[in-house]
C-alpha cells in the first residue's frame, strides 16, 4: 500500500503576539513548525503500514526552507519525501495547492492520502478535500479513527457536531483527521541519523506536468485584497478607580444597558 | 495581481520587511526580495519609500469565468435528519442583505428534508428553495452532495454562493469548488458587496487568526464562502412570504462511502454554552484550576455558562468542551465575562460577537481590552469575588 501525508510547514501561530502599540504582527523568532494536525496524519500512516505494511511518503509544497519540516517526517518513520518547489507556485491560494498536490500524487500514485483536518495559519480545512476532488476519489473529513482498513477499503469514524459517524469507503480515498486519532511519535535517533543523510526529491512544476495556468498565483481564483488589525470595539469604556470603583461602575453600566 | 521589486528603484533601506505579514519579503544582495510565501496581499506596496514595489498585470485571468452571466444569491440550507440546521436562517439573513444590495433574488438548496422545511426557509427570506427529497440524503455523503449542487450551479450560473462553516459545510463546499474552478473562502465573519465593482468582499481572520484579510474572487463564478454558526444574525421572520419551490432530482447519484451507523455524544455542557445568554470564560490568568470554582460561582447567579480560553484547556483545567475561539466554539451571548483572558485573536473570533464583552484583566495593555465594551483592570481574584457580592446585595440575596 503506497501512502502519501500531505503536509505544510507553518509558523507556529501560538507564538506570534501583536505589538501593542502599532497593531502590527511580531515575527521576531517565531519558529516553524510542521503544521500540528499533519503530525497526526503522520503518525496515522506510519500506523497504517505498521499494520497492513506499505510505504509512506511524505510530501510538501513551499519554498525551499520547507525541507526540514519533510526532514522531521522522515525522522519519525516515513519512507520518502518529496517538496514541490517552484517561483511559479508562489501565491498559491487552496485551489491551486490543492490542483498542485493532486498533480504530484497522481504521479506518486496512491492508495491511501492523508491530511491534517487543516493548517493553524489559514485555517481553512479546504486543501484536503480539493486535493481528492482532483484525483476523483472519495474523501472522509475529521477522521477521529481509523477501525479497519483492507487493500481496498477502509472504515473510519468521522467527527460530527453532536457524535460521529461510522464510514465506510473503497480505497484509494484521502481522509483529513483530528488530533484525537493519535499521540504522534517522537523520533527515534536512528530516524534521526537517517534523516539527516536522505536525499529528499525536488519537483517542480515540469515534474508533475502542469500549466502555468493552473498553479501558484495565476491559478488561484482568490486575491486578498488588504490585510488589517481587528479595531477596538467602538464605545469601549474602561472603568477606572479602585477594584470596588470598577465594580459598581460595571453594575451602573450594566443596569443603564438594562442588561442586569 | 502580483507584487514585484523593481531593484533598479530599491535603495535597500529594508523599510519594507516588517510590513509583510508573510515574511516574503528578504534582503538579497542589497536589493528586497520577493520570495515564495508571498500572497500579494499589497501591504509592503504603500510603503517603500522609492516606490520600488509595484503590483504588475498578471493572476487569474486566463481561465476567467465570464463574470457577467452569474447573477443570484444561493446558500446551503444545511439540514441533518429532516431539521435544518440553524446556520441556514442566519445565511439566509445575511444572504437577503447581499442580495438586495445587487438588487437580485436569493435561493436556498435544500437535499433532503420535508416540503415543509422549504415553505419555512421562503418565510425566512428565501425567494425559491430548489428541494431534493432523496433517501440519499438520509445519512451525509460528500459527493451526492458535490454532484447536484455543482450540477445546479452550472445550469442556474449564481453569482455568490454560501454555507454554513459546519462539519458538513466544510467537508463538501471545497469539492464543489474545485470542480467549478473558483474560490473559495472559510469562515467569514464579514461578508459585503463592494459598491464600485459588484464584488464580494470577503472578511476573515488569517495568520492563525492574528490579523484579519479581505479576499476577493474577482474573475471567476460563483463567489464562494462558508461561515460560522452564530456570526451572521437571522433576518426577519416572514409568516406571510411567498417564494418558488423548485423540486430537483437527485437520481442516479451513487456516493462512494457509506455510512454505517450514526452516534450521538451530545455534551450537555457544550450545548448550554452556544445557547446561554451570559457566558464567564476563564483565561491563563486565573492561575490555577481553582479559579474555575469562583468564575461558576458567578456564572450560576447569573444564570449563564462557563467558557475558557485555549491556554486554560491546554493546562488541563478545564475539559475542551468549554473552549470558545477558532479552534473551539464560536458564541454570541449577550454578554461575556472574559476574566484573565489576554485576548489572542484566536480567542476573540470565537466571541466577538457577543452584546457587550467585560473584560477583567492584570495587564491595561491585553488585547482583551480592544473587544471589550466594558474593561477592569486588576486582580480578577479581587473583582470577581466583590462582583459576586454586588449583585448579590443588589438582588437582595442574603450573605
Amino acid at each position: 500500500m503506497t501512502i502519501v501525508v500531505c503536509i505544510k510547514q507553518v509558523p507556529d501561530t501560538a507564538e506570534v503576539r501583536i505589538n501593542p502599540e502599532t497593531g502590527t504582527l511580531v515575527r521576531e523568532g517565531v519558529p516553524s513548525i510542521i503544521n500540528p494536525f499533519d503530525m497526526h496524519a503522520i503518525e496515522a500512516g506510519l500506523q497504517v503500514k505498521e499494520r497492513i505494511g506499505g510505504t509512506v511518503i511524505v510530501i510538501t509544497m513551499g519554498p525551499p526552507q520547507a525541507e526540514s519540516a519533510l526532514r522531521e517526517a522522515l525522522s519519525m518513520g516515513a519512507d520518502d519525501a518529496i517538496l514541490l518547489s517552484d517561483r511559479a507556485f508562489a501565491g498559491s491560494d487552496t485551489w491551486a495547492t490543492s490542483f498542485t498536490l493532486a498533480k504530484a500524487i497522481r504521479k506518486i500514485g496512491a492508495d491511501l492520502i492523508l491530511c491534517g483536518k487543516q493548517a493553524i495559519d489559514g485555517d481553512t480545512a479546504q486543501v484536503g478535500p480539493e486535493t481528492a476532488e482532483f484525483l476523483d476519489i472519495p474523501h472522509v473529513s475529521y477522521v477521529r479513527r481509523i477501525e479497519e482498513i483492507t487493500a481496498t477499503s477502509i472504515r473510519v469514524q468521522r467527527l460530527m457536531e453532536d457524535g460521529y459517524d461510522v464510514v465506510e469507503s473503497s480505497l484509494p480515498a484521502l481522509l483529513t483527521v483530528v488530533k484525537e486519532l493519535n499521540e504522534p511519535r517522537l523520533p527515534s535517533l536512528r530516524g534521526k541519523m537517517a534523516a539527516k543523510k536522505a536525499v529528499i526529491k525536488k519537483w517542480g512544476m515540469a515534474d508533475i506536468s502542469a500549466d502555468e495556468r493552473d498553479v501558484g498565483l495565476k491559478g488561484s481564483p482568490t486575491q486578498v485584497k488588504n490585510i488589517f488589525t481587528p479595531e477596538a470595539r467602538p464605545g469601549r469604556k474602561m472603568l477606572e478607580g479602585s477594584p470596588e470603583e470598577q465594580v459598581l461602575a460595571l453594575l451602573g453600566e450594566l443596569r443603564r444597558i438594562e442588561c442586569l | 495581481m502580483p507584487v514585484v521589486v523593481d531593484s533598479e528603484r530599491c535603495k535597500g533601506c529594508e523599510e519594507c520587511l516588517s510590513s509583510c505579514p508573510f515574511d516574503a519579503l528578504v534582503m538579497r544582495e542589497g536589493k528586497a526580495h520577493i520570495n515564495e510565501y508571498c500572497q500579494a496581499c499589497v501591504a509592503c506596496v504603500s510603503v517603500c519609500p522609492e516606490g520600488a514595489i509595484i503590483e504588475i498585470e498578471g493572476g487569474a485571468e486566463e481561465a476567467a469565468h465570464d463574470v457577467r452571466r452569474y447573477k443570484g444569491v444561493w446558500i446551503f440550507a444545511e439540514q441533518r435528519e429532516g431539521k435544518v440546521a440553524s446556520v441556514a436562517f442566519e445565511l439566509l439573513g445575511i444572504g437577503r442583505k447581499l442580495a438586495d444590495d445587487l438588487a437580485t433574488s436569493l435561493s436556498a438548496l435544500l437535499f433532503g428534508a420535508s416540503e415543509k422545511e422549504a415553505e419555512e426557509l421562503i418565510k425566512w427570506g428565501a425567494d425559491r428553495v430548489f428541494h431534493a427529497a432523496h433517501p440519499v440524503f438520509e445519512h451525509f455523503h460528500d459527493e451526492p452532495y458535490v454532484h447536484l449542487l455543482s450540477s445546479l450551479v452550472k445550469e442556474h450560473r449564481p453569482e455568490i454562493l454560501l454555507a454554513g462553516a459546519t462539519p458538513i459545510g466544510r467537508s463538501f463546499f471545497p469539492r464543489v469548488a474545485a470542480r467549478l474552478r473558483t474560490g473559495l473562502t472559510a469562515d467569514c465573519t464579514s461578508l459585503a458587496i463592494d459598491a464600485e465593482t459588484g464584488n464580494l468582499l470577503q472578511i476573515r481572520p488569517a495568520f492563525g487568526g492574528n490579523i484579519m484579510a479581505t479576499i476577493l474572487c474577482p474573475r471567476h463564478r460563483p463567489q464562494m464562502a462558508t461561515v460560522r454558526p452564530r456570526v451572521m444574525k437571522r433576518g426577519a421572520y416572514d409568516e406571510g412570504r411567498r417564494g418558488e419551490i423548485v423540486a430537483v432530482s437527485a437520481d442516479g447519484i451513487q456516493p462512494r462511502t457509506k455510512v454505517l451507523q450514526s452516534v450521538k455524544e451530545v455534551s450537555e455542557c457544550m450545548v448550554n454554552l452556544q445557547e446561554a445568554e451570559i457566558i464567564v470564560s476563564g483565561g491563563r490568568g486565573l492561575g490555577d484550576p481553582k479559579g474555575f470554582a469562583l468564575l461558576q460561582e458567578l456564572a450560576g447567579l447569573l444564570g449563564g455558562a462557563v467558557g475558557s480560553s485555549r491556554a486554560a484547556v491546554d493546562a488541563g483545567w478545564i475539559p475542551y468542551r468549554h473552549q470558545v475561539g477558532q479552534t473551539g466554539k464560536t458564541v454570541c451571548p449577550k454578554i461575556y465575562i472574559a476574566c484573565g483572558i489576554s485576548g489572542a485573536v484566536q480567542h476573540l473570533v470565537g466571541m466577538q460577537s457577543s452584546d457587550v464583552i467585560i473584560a477583567i484583566n492584570k495587564n491595561p495593555d491585553a488585547p482583551i481590552f480592544n473587544v471589550a465594551t466594558y474593561g477592569l483592570v486588576g486582580d480578577l481574584y479581587e473583582i470577581v469575588p466583590l462582583l459576586i457580592r454586588k449583585i448579590k446585595e443588589h438582588r437582595g440575596i442574603a450573605q
